[in-house]
């Protein structure tokens, strides 16, 4: 995307509950929040080259701190969104540590058995997680002087979260670390030659794309009012994979745009027909045919791949 | 004592469903370095095919010889079609390609199918228990025991005594360099995951009177069969009939001895295995 999409695009979400019906600001309440999921995760697939299929526990650790907070009385948002965005952290730090040391799909698939394993943990102690049942009733969360329950206003805390999230994450993949992390997509064995240290760079991206998928899981346990363990189910790390690779891996915007059109698809699809898996696995095959750098590589023309 | 044989011969069973998966994808894997993530699919597919197949003609053993080829030519126009023009790209293009096909291949199994699980009985003779240390053991599941393991050696035999497998082999070991001493690496490929996927159905029948047939069986299956592969090593033989004697014991026992656990013992093996050794059990190259 140009310079001028991103202040434009940002323009245009600002504006949009206000003409629109309440359906519609709920549709992209929930686009925003995935899209924040979906560009932490780019950091990774994009930038770094590496492909997790695990990202959903940090979103869904994250998620489940907001419902025990809130089912303990906590609600103010100051305090459960640092928490949430920690909790995410902390987790990826964990995981990151032990995944970190194996590399293609051996990575991938030691962060799908991290996330099962925090799948597991959510379904079977049910005495402080609520099981298979979740938690529930979570309520909107509470700043001095605001009412955050109806959508207009939680759309606009999610939408000025989102900016947030978007300007960070593009100053981090614009800086000297960012640029380290795609040497390290590009080639890590020569970023090794040339003195890096690629496991704590890799760390280090690691932990940030869990604390970016902490902050979308603490939206998203608010935006649906309760957690069940499906948010840590590896469907969910896949869903999300595909929102970042259909939009375009390494661009932050093409991420962005992937969510809202697997989002908007999964909605009109499946008020429309019931073969809604099958439209998005026929979407797939051909954006993986005819557009090679995803959604925003066909919006931009860029057409050459590096491989 | 007698309850551990019997957890031990069904785990077997399960190893050896698994082993005929797990030889399909690693083989593709080690030739194409492609995650053939459909996978799963086409062994849905040969259940399905198997369901259908026993249906029409009354007999188990039409079902047996037949799906496997019909689903290997699904995976030859896999290949031939989509996969080929993307050689030249990134595999991540060929991984998501193929995770496209395992949401059409899923969708499309349960539109002609229905979303009800289905089972399939045991073909006649195999469909009793046998006395077997003072209690029953289901017969289909020795039956099943004894063909996976027919079916590994036969590989095994296969791919390191005969030209072809030497072929194969040489594939793995260097792609180049083989088509450089005159071989189409390209209709090898092409056998590879034809030949994979036919594995895969024929699983699928196989399977079908131990584990049901069900819309969502595929990811499972996928699923499972990736960490077997990912424990044995990419790319080995060996290493996929190891991966899956541990993951089918461990599953087995898993649910039996540790119920409220079932659900991660598998992950908790592939988890240490990996980080013991980060290229699985046998997987020794480097990629």
């Amino acid at each position: 995307m140009t310079r001028a999409a991103w202040p434009a695009a940002a323009v245009v979400l600002a504006l949009v509950p206000l003409g629109l019906s309440r359906y519609v600001t709920t549709t992209l309440t929930e686009i925003l929040i995935y899209a924040i999921f979906a560009m932490s995760l780019d950091l990774l697939v994009g930038y770094t080259g590496l492909v997790s299929l695990g990202h959903a526990a940090f979103f869904g650790i994250a998620a489940y701190t907001v419902g025990l907070l809130s089912a303990h009385g906590a609600t103010a948002l100051a305090l459960t969104l640092p928490a949430g965005v920690a909790a995410g952290a902390a987790a990826a730090l964990l995981v990151g540590v032990f995944a970190l040391r194996a590399a293609g799909v051996y990575f991938l698939m030691l962060t799908l058995a991290f996330a099962q394993m925090a799948f597991a943990v959510a379904h079977q102690w049910a005495g402080v997680t609520g099981g298979t049942n979740g938690l529930a009733g979570i309520a909107r969360p509470a700043v001095p002087g605001l009412d955050l329950g109806p959508p207009v206003p939680f759309y606009y805390l999610v939408f000025i979260l989102f900016v947030a999230a978007a300007w960070l994450l593009r100053r981090i993949a614009a800086s000297p670390f960012g640029a380290a992390l795609v040497g390290i997509r590009e080639n890590e064995a020569r970023m090794r030659a040339m003195g890096f240290d690629t496991f704590r760079l890799k760390l280090g991206a690691f932990v940030i794309a869990g604390a970016a998928a902490g902050l979308s899981g603490v939206l998203f346990a608010y935006y649906n009012g309760f957690v069940s363990p499906d948010v840590l189910y590896w469907t969910s790390s896949g869903q999300v994979l595909i929102m970042v690779l259909l939009g375009g891996a390494g661009t932050l915007a093409g991420p962005a745009l992937g969510a809202g059109v697997v989002l908007v698809l999964q909605n009109l699809a499946s008020s429309y027909t019931a073969r809604w898996t099958l439209i998005l696995g026929a979407a797939f095959i051909l954006v993986v045919l005819a557009a090679p750098r995803g959604l925003v590589g066909l919006l931009t023309g860029r057409w050459a791949r590096s491989s | 004592m007698t309850f551990y044989v019997l957890q031990a011969l069904n785990g077997l069973a399960y190893s050896m469903l698994l082993f005929l998966l797990a030889a399909g994808l690693s083989l593709i894997f080690g030739l194409m370095d492609v995650v053939n993530l459909a996978h799963g699919g086409f062994y849905m597919l040969g259940a399905y095919l198997g369901l259908s197949f026993v249906r029409w003609t009354g007999s188990f053993w039409v079902a047996v010889v037949l799906v496997p080829p019909l689903v290997a030519a699904g995976g030859f126009l896999l290949e031939w079609e989509f996969l080929r023009p993307l050689y030249r790209r990134t595999h991540l293009d060929q991984i998501l390609l193929t995770f496209g096909f395992a949401f059409v291949i899923s969708d499309v199994v349960r539109w002609l199918w229905g979303a009800e699980v289905q089972s399939l009985a045991a073909p006649p003779g195999l469909d009793r228990s046998i006395p077997m240390l003072g209690t029953l053991f289901p017969a289909y599941r020795l039956f099943v025991i004894a063909l996976g393991g027919a079916l590994a050696l036969g590989l095994w035999l296969g791919l390191s005594r005969t030209r072809l497998g030497a072929i194969v082999r040489a594939g793995v070991a260097n792609k180049e360099m083989t088509q450089a001493m005159g071989i189409n690496i390209a209709a090898v490929f092409t056998g590879v995951f034809a030949f994979g996927t036919g594995l895969a159905g024929l699983a699928g029948v196989i399977a079908a009177p131990i584990q049901g047939v069900f819309p969502g069986v595929d990811f499972e299956t996928l699923i499972v069969t990736l960490i077997v592969v990912v424990v044995g090593g990419l790319g080995t033989l060996t290493g996929s009939f190891w991966g899956s004697l541990l993951i089918g014991e461990a599953e087995t026992f898993g649910k039996t001895l540790l119920p409220e656990a079932a659900l991660v013992v598998i992950y908790l093996v592939m988890a240490a295995v990996l980080l013991v050794r980060p290229r699985g059990l046998f997987g020794g190259r480097t990629r």
